[in-house]
């Protein structure tokens, strides 16, 4: 849908203010930033994550008296899809070195470092390979690449736009492989933003001290992507994967190491077995679980499943309560809500305005402080915009780029994003963009140490469905490099556990019988039965048509 | 998002889930041949799954970059046919459609290291190209808007690096190969020419080969080591204290004025 005429008359007064702006942004200055204390009071007062009413108490497991989101606590308080006492385990439908369970770029990046040290690798996906959230990854990696910066200044980006709240020796593998992960994509392929004398194109990002962040168009994560599935679809003969057969359960051995794991597939609905020597969890986030009613920049399957699974064997989370809502999601038109519009926009210099056209942040603040200004400007002070649909959004001044960078920057350096507003009759060279916060990314998550491994020997996880690089807050550039530092060193320890000799005695699901025993103990009734592999977005008017209560059984 | 409404009594979609708006027309549109009435200014995704459709195939990123959900459709009374993405594409009234998840593409199998900047492995892995008889059916059903015939008629003169350009956008959802007069897989021949333009044509990172002999010399180690084991006060001190390269600095050329951590 192109504007309406109430839009419009209100994008009269972006356009009123423009050259003024302009002006200032062309002499090098910037609306301020805030201090510390600051971002500490908007966070306190405007953040989802600080309110609440939300939240309740994990009664089981190893984040047992920990408050997390209320769908977060109903995942983690979950029962098994499979009646562990009627599974018969001495059936192997398949045998292999490396399980990868979630093939996006962690789990693909995992399953070709294990192939290239030797490894047989089988990659389970839910969807297809490379559904995932590092498709939708737009603005860029980040990795110290310049000769002004290094690991040093990464890291201190990195911790500090976490709040200090980040696991170190995450922070600092993530900082030291970064150009490492970079130089293997580039021999792998990939068409990296350049100069003509092979210089990284590499700008500035929300809490950078340097220009860290390389990118490919407005679609890096999608280019990663395509380059490592197609890298992976040339080692057919040592990688197998598997399609719509996604993991419900781990399976552990006798001795209590992680041995596989059961997968289901969702066209024949059946269940099989795989038995391996070392798994790597690499699930990705739980955007799908619309914590608190925000709409989502997530794929179809963002599940949680991972954390799910892990769960149940023994294996703790560390931040989960901490999500990401990225500053700018689109609040129109209703066919693009949610969807990210990425922060190079903002790096490019466009402004955030309120409904009279006047700046009301610095563009560029970590992440969940500029989301939580978005929400206090528009919900208590009441300067947002509302959409036809009854949303709530603030203008993003797009065709600043225009002006600043030149006539046809925005279509080149967002050239998907121009598409997808186009589509809908908008021209964001032309005209601002209606952006509001939106459920991004899950920071928490899975426990591992810098090796990617989790507390249960032969058990991996790497990418989003792990905690603790990102503190409670995570940069741009630093999920899409998360995932390729991480999910490499998942691999290739893997990799390395399994050369160190493996061996596996009689599969077993105890763990789950042991679980849900603490589930009844517990008093929790009638608890949810997860993973639930995909979101339910049937309207209520369906659901009461589907008849719960007057039929007999499942058709 | 119930709670940042600033008009309570309009019903607000949370989350992904459609709703009927007050007031809001529905359209009719065909499944398959089956009429179901969805609102309008639904994508074509979100108006099969307010009529009860779950999806498991024909959905994936839900935001038009992961070519999960390739469709067709044509509008009663004409014969043109369309093509779109169904998270993209917004209901029409009488619109006749089916997704086409998945078409059956030869690929072929390569090692990227034996690859060179020229053309003829291209032509040796995927002769097929040669049978394109211009008719330009594959652009006219990529939903990026891609020159899909262009770039193919690119890698038939060798122009690796006009091809790689020219399907940047892709994403591979196969509604060229199923168009194909040549039976040519458009898009596993444009994921290998991108690939050998990466690798091969475009100059390489120059920074970068110092950078990773640094880092695998083990420079960085010691700092990255104090940094983890510092104190809070004395980090966040390092963290606010820390220079910001200047926005318009040239790539490469600033130099701040703390070295020691280079």
């Amino acid at each position: 849908m192109a504007y309406t005429p109430e839009l419009r008359e209100l994008i009269k007064k972006v356009e009123a203010t423009r050259p003024a702006r302009l002006e200032r942004a062309r002499r090098g200055e910037n609306y301020p930033a805030l201090t510390m204390d600051e971002r500490e009071e908007v966070l306190s007062k405007f953040h989802p994550d600080y309110q609440k009413d939300a939240k309740r108490i994990v009664r089981v497991g190893p984040n047992k008296g920990d408050s997390l989101q209320d769908q977060v606590v109903g995942l983690l308080e979950s029962k098994s899809i499979i009646r562990p006492d009627k599974v018969n385990l001495n059936t192997i439908n398949h045998e292999t070195d490396v399980l990868v369970i979630g093939g996006g770029g962690a789990g693909t990046s995992a399953a070709l470092m294990a192939e290239a040290a030797g490894c047989k690798v089988i990659i389970a996906n839910k969807l297809r390979h490379g559904d995932s959230n590092t498709i939708m990854a737009e603005g860029g990696i980040q990795g110290a690449t310049q000769e002004g910066d290094s690991p040093y200044y990464h890291y201190l980006d990195t911790i500090g736009g976490g709040h200090f709240t980040n696991q170190p020796d995450l922070v600092a593998a993530l900082a030291k492989d970064a150009p490492l992960s970079i130089a293997w994509l580039e021999s792998l392929g990939m068409m990296f933003l350049k100069q003509d004398d092979g210089r990284a194109v590499t700008r500035h990002f929300g809490g950078s001290s340097r220009k860290r962040m390389h990118s490919a168009g407005d679609m890096t994560g999608a280019e990663i992507m395509r380059v490592v599935r197609d890298e992976v679809r040339n080692r057919g003969n040592n990688i197998t994967v598997l399609e719509f057969s996604p993991a419900v359960e781990l399976l552990l051995d006798e001795d209590g190491k992680c041995a596989g794991a059961i997968l289901f597939n969702m066209e024949t609905r059946e269940y099989s077995i795989v038995k391996a020597k070392a798994v790597v969890i690499s699930t990705g986030g739980f955007g799908r679980l619309h914590i608190k009613g925000f709409a989502t920049t997530n794929h179809y399957g963002a599940t949680m499943d991972g954390v799910v699974m892990a769960y149940r064997a023994g294996v703790a989370n560390k931040l989960l309560a901490s999500t990401q809502y990225h500053p700018t999601g689109v609040a129109y038109p209703e066919q693009n809500v949610g969807l990210l519009i990425t922060e190079k926009v903002r790096g490019l210099g466009a402004h955030v305005l309120n409904i009279k056209g006047e700046q009301f942040c610095f563009p560029l603040e970590p992440r969940d402080v500029e989301s939580a200004e978005l929400i206090q400007e528009a919900m208590a002070k009441g300067l947002g915009i509302i959409t036809p649909t009854g949303r709530v959004g603030l203008w993003l001044d797009s065709p600043m780029i225009e002006e600043l960078h030149g006539p046809g920057s925005v279509r080149k350096e967002l050239p998907a994003k121009f598409i997808q507003f186009e589509r809908h009759g908008i021209d964001i060279s032309k005209d601002p963009m209606l952006v509001y916060p939106t459920l991004h990314y899950q920071n928490g998550g899975i426990c591992v140490n810098g090796n990617s491994e989790t507390i249960l020997p032969g058990l991996y996880a790497a990418g989003e469905a792990i905690g603790g690089v990102h503190g409670e807050n995570r940069l741009m550039g630093n999920s899409l490099q998360d995932i390729i530092t991480f999910g490499r060193r998942a691999g290739k320890n893997a990799a390395a556990y399994i050369k160190g000799g493996v061996e596996l005695k009689k599969l077993t699901l105890d763990h789950v019988v042991k679980f849900e025993k603490e589930l009844a103990e517990a008093g929790i009734e009638n608890p949810q039965i997860a993973p639930i592999l995909l979101p339910d977005y049937s309207t209520d008017e369906v659901a009461a048509n589907r008849w719960p209560e007057a039929v007999t059984e499942k058709v | 998002m119930c709670e940042i409404t600033k008009q309570p009594e309009i019903k607000v979609a949370t989350g992904d889930r459609a709703i009927l708006p007050e007031g809001a027309k529905t359209i009719p549109i065909f499944v398959m041949g089956k009429k179901y009435d969805v609102p309008e200014t639904l994508t074509i995704m979100k108006a099969m799954e307010f009529a009860g459709f779950k999806f498991l195939r024909g959905a994936g990123c839900r935001g038009g970059i992961c070519g999960a959900c390739p469709t067709v459709f044509r509008m009663a009374g004409d014969y043109k046919l369309h093509f779109g993405l169904a998270c993209q594409t917004v209901v029409e009234a009488n619109m006749y459609l089916a997704q086409i998840p998945f078409f059956p593409a030869n690929r072929a199998s390569y090692n990227i290291e034996e690859m060179s900047a020229a053309a003829d492995a291209i032509h040796a892995l995927y002769p097929e190209i040669f049978r394109c008889v211009a008719c330009n059916l594959c652009t006219k059903a990529c939903p990026m808007e891609v020159k899909v015939m262009d770039y193919i008629a690119a890698l038939k003169q060798g122009q690796i690096d006009k091809a790689a350009r020219i399907s940047f956008d892709c994403i591979q959802c196969g509604l060229c190969a199923s168009r194909c007069m040549g039976e040519i897989p458009q898009y596993h021949v444009a994921q290998l020419a991108r690939r050998i333009f990466g690798k091969f044509i475009q100059p390489r990172f120059e920074h970068l080969v110092s950078r990773v002999k640094e880092i695998e010399s083990g420079k960085y180690d010691q700092m990255l080591d104090e940094l983890t084991k510092m104190d809070h006060e004395t980090l966040k001190k390092k963290y606010v204290e820390r220079e910001r390269e200047p926005d318009l600095s040239s790539l490469g050329a600033w130099k701040p004025k703390e070295t020691q951590y280079l």
